[in-house]
């Protein structure tokens, strides 16, 4: 009241706000904690199989084995071990985490497993500390000169840790005629002594580096192999590099598995030890996901989610969030449309009971369920009932008329006329009652409308609310209804002509005016 | 289809919504509603304010008042029943006569005949709030039933016509008169078959005629030309619609006056929500002119007002009439 233009802007500014929270939240909790925007829509994971297998002398064996606790760009949705037998823990060692496997007594073919389930999480940084500048390393004559050498080079065509180390690297990969450079490598180098050697001559520059492997899970692998990545300190952070093409960075599939020198499994007191990695890829619940992703962050958001209820309750507000929608389908329908309705929200409760009968079977339930009331309702005008006791009279009606139609369809093998029980009995009640005021008051053309307007209202409702990608947004993501909300807010602002009134004014498109 | 809504536009016609959002919120505070929407205040607020009303015989509000119906009527031949809270003119009930021999039967305007049981049934549904917005418990009113004046003798079917005037601001902006006909089975409502005609403010004569949503040339009934009609007592009878204004404090207000024959004009009752058909058969845009009603000052003599309406608000002549 008194609103006048600044009650608009109140409007629309309120409306932005909410729309603002809601999508900010949504973006939120799709960007950051991955739920998912689509129903069905999988998360790929992957599982990581590592198998140790060894020959155990008698006696006490004891069986270590790197797995994964440092992992940029990937977190753990579920590992589990199998070691029959065995007694196990996980501590944190300097290569990063560990599970060791120890028995008082075994003997012959032993074979333990550890198995990781690994999602994709980007927002999964390094958080590792920093590191003490490394002890210059101590070489013999001709390496020690040769290593200083190839620093004092470096560090001419270089700025900062970085482009040292890609500097470096890239020195190594072609050594071609530098003979420091070679001395250095050694005969033959693989992946390994090309890590090592660029670390030996980090320390020589006071950078700390260190070795790190892991495994490529990209695709299906029976026999993945461990590849080593080079980790270099700049002073704030840990910068990945290739040790053998030099380039920087992780690539996006490569999952972290431990660091530093040790070997990935070692097992003391057997012989014939065989380890063996295998990647398969998967999909899992997305939302299992999101939510296991949640935890970790140690998010507020999550600990609001609607997965933390029941699964019963969950079951009634994936009901009670389409109904905001179906109230927004209303005021559309009322106030831009201009169809008319018995009851303002009746439509919406009787789009809930079709949920249950779908659409072919609640409309034509509802109907006859409306039909025979209102011939009882007419009826009763004779007998001249006050009007409470006439309303009781037909809400008995209309529940005597459920328990027909459900026994009648029932003997005749609908399972559909069940459902009939779930049309809100009192609704029914009041929408004959109504339906008769105005059939009498104002002819059975207005009332057939107005019935006819409540159905298609209830329809449209029903087949928006029954859509698996809106019942699964509001689920998942309740803030969107903020967003109805904002929308709601707005319509009521709408000051534009109803559709039915360009009909209802035709006469004044028409002619001279 | 957009174009059609740029003609709407162009013509001023208003919508629902923006009657609402515009009119409607801005110049009606709701705690004036009560006023109009109850009947029975509205009549007490026009009868202290020196306003002419149909004389009220009498008010049942409870189940046990109903037995003193024939009490409150016992020296009325003809008296019309209402409902305080009713809209759209449902609920009512007009009794035309009653059989001299035997007082309890009662002969309504359609014909029907109904014994002091019947209509005891009526005001009790009255009471529980049938016709009521809401269905909140009523009053019915007993009061004076009107006369047609004999003017409408060939304009109209049963009944009594309605004068709807729409008062902004205390300026009557439009007008239009609503006559019964056999399919509205007596009643003055457009949505029942009723005919309207459009008036016009500056002569009180009618101008064209529609039906439901239709243009309409002649009464469907009695076949009379619709346009041409003039009503007595226009100055007058849009002074008393002006005067609402400060009856009841609404800036956005539809006045119903019927003519009586005896009494002349008299208000029958006040909507703060007016209806839009007003603008089909006055084939005139509602917009325009409440933005002109919005403009002009704020006037306490109500016949100034009326003058400047009447010059403001004349329905323009047809190229055919001008020719």
């Amino acid at each position: 009241m008194g609103a006048g233009p600044m009650g608009k802007y109140k409007v629309q500014i309120l409306a932005l706000v909410l729309s603002v929270v809601g999508l900010g939240l949504f973006a939120y909790k799709v960007r950051m904690l991955g739920y998912p925007v689509l129903p069905d829509q999988d998360t790929a994971v992957w599982t990581v199989e590592t198998r140790v297998s060894f020959v155990a002398a008698p006696g006490p064996v004891k069986a270590t084995l790197f797995i994964p606790g440092l992992t940029p760009g990937f977190a753990i949705l579920d590992e589990n071990f199998v070691s029959r037998g065995f007694g196990f823990t996980t501590p944190y060692v300097s290569g990063g985490r560990q599970v060791q496997w120890a028995v008082r007594q075994a003997e012959g073919p032993q074979t333990l497993y550890y198995r990781v389930v690994v999602y994709r999480d980007p927002t999964r940084l390094e958080s590792d500390t920093t590191p003490p500048f490394p002890p210059v390393p101590q070489l013999a004559e001709p390496f020690n000169t040769a290593m200083q050498m190839i620093v004092e080079r470096v560090r001419g065509e270089s700025a900062d840790p970085a482009s040292f180390t890609a500097e470096l690297l890239e020195r190594l990969a072609r050594p071609a005629g530098d003979q420091e450079v070679e001395l250095l490598l050694g005969p033959a180098p693989d992946a390994v002594d090309r890590a090592r050697t660029a670390m030996t001559v980090l320390a020589a520059a006071s950078i700390p580096a260190r070795l790190v492997r892991g495994i490529q899970v990209s695709n299906r692998e029976r026999n993945a192999e461990v590849v080593p990545w080079l980790e270099v300190h700049d002073g704030e952070r840990w910068l990945y590099f290739d040790p053998v093409s030099g380039r920087e960075g992780l690539p996006q599939d490569f999952l972290v598995w431990w660091r530093g020198e040790d070997p990935m499994v070692q097992v003391d007191g057997a012989s014939g030890v065989d380890l063996n990695v295998s990647v398969q890829s998967s999909v899992a619940d997305p939302i299992v996901v999101a939510r296991r992703r949640a935890e970790a962050h140690e998010d507020g958001v999550a600990e609001f989610s609607l997965f933390a209820l029941p699964i019963e309750s969950q079951a009634v507000y994936g009901v009670l969030l389409a109904v905001p929608l179906g109230a927004l389908i209303v005021v559309f329908l009322r106030n831009v449309i201009g169809v008319q309705t018995f009851g303002t929200f009746m439509p919406v409760l009787i789009a809930l009971a079709f949920r249950e009968t779908r659409l072919l079977w609640g409309v034509l339930l509802f109907t006859a369920l409306v039909f025979i009331g209102l011939s009882f309702r007419f009826y009763m005008e004779k007998l001249r009932l006050l009007l409470v006791p006439r309303l009781a009279s037909v809400l008995t009606i209309v529940v005597l008329l459920m328990v027909a139609v459900s026994l009648l369809s029932n003997r005749l093998g609908f399972e559909i006329g069940l459902s009939v029980g779930l049309f809100p009995m009192v609704i029914m009640t009041m929408t004959i009652e109504r339906m008769s005021i105005v059939w009498e008051e104002r002819g059975p053309s207005d009332a057939i409308k107005q019935g006819l307007g409540s159905l298609l209202v209830a329809a449209s409702c029903y087949l928006v609310m029954g859509l698996e990608l809106v019942e699964h947004l509001v689920f998942v993501f309740p803030e969107l209804l903020l967003v109805t909300l904002a929308a709601t807010l707005l319509l009521g602002r709408y000051t534009g002509y109803r559709l039915t009134e360009l009909f209802r004014f035709r006469e004044m498109r028409s002619g001279a005016p | 289809m957009l174009g059609w809504i740029r003609t709407l536009r162009e013509r001023g016609v208003l919508g629902m919504n923006e009657r609402n959002t515009d009119y409607i919120m801005r110049l009606n505070p709701r705690r004036l509603y009560p006023l109009v929407d109850d009947k029975l205040r509205t009549k007490e607020l026009a009868i202290a304010a020196g306003i002419a009303v149909p004389q009220l015989y009498g008010v049942i509000r409870t189940e046990h008042d109903i037995g003193t119906l024939a009490e409150l009527v016992r020296d009325r031949q003809d008296f019309a029943i209402k409902p305080a809270h009713g809209s759209g003119g449902d609920g009512i009930m007009v009794v035309a006569g009653r059989s001299p021999r035997s007082p309890d039967i009662y002969r309504l305007v359609d014909g029907t005949v109904m014994n002091e049981a019947q209509i005891g049934f009526h005001l009790s549904n009255i009471l529980s709030g049938q016709f009521s917005l809401g269905g909140h418990r009523d009053v019915a009113l007993l009061e004076y039933c009107i006369k047609v004046d004999p003017i409408f003798s060939d304009h109209c079917y049963q009944g009594v016509p309605d004068i709807r005037v729409i008062v902004v601001r205390g300026y009557p902006i439009m007008a239009m008169i609503r006559l019964p006909t056999r399919k509205s089975r007596g009643k003055a409502n457009l949505h029942q078959g009723a005919v309207g005609a459009g008036l016009d403010i500056a002569t009180g004569v009618t101008t064209y005629g529609v039906v439901g949503n239709d243009r309409a040339v002649d009464h469907p009934d009695t076949g009379a030309p619709i346009a041409g009609l003039a009503l007595p007592r226009w100055e007058y009878l849009l002074g008393l619609a002006a005067r609402c204004y400060e009856l009841t404090g609404l800036g956005y207000v539809g006045v119903d006056i019927v003519l009586d024959r005896q009494f002349g004009p008299l208000i029958l009752e006040l909507n703060a929500r007016p209806g839009l058909n007003i603008q089909i058969c006055n084939r005139a845009g509602l917009r325009p002119r409440a933005e002109r009603a919005m403009a002009l000052p704020a006037e306490r003599d109500i016949a100034v007002r009326v003058a400047r309406s009447r010059e403001l608000f004349a329905t323009p002549p047809t190229p055919r009439q001008a020719a």
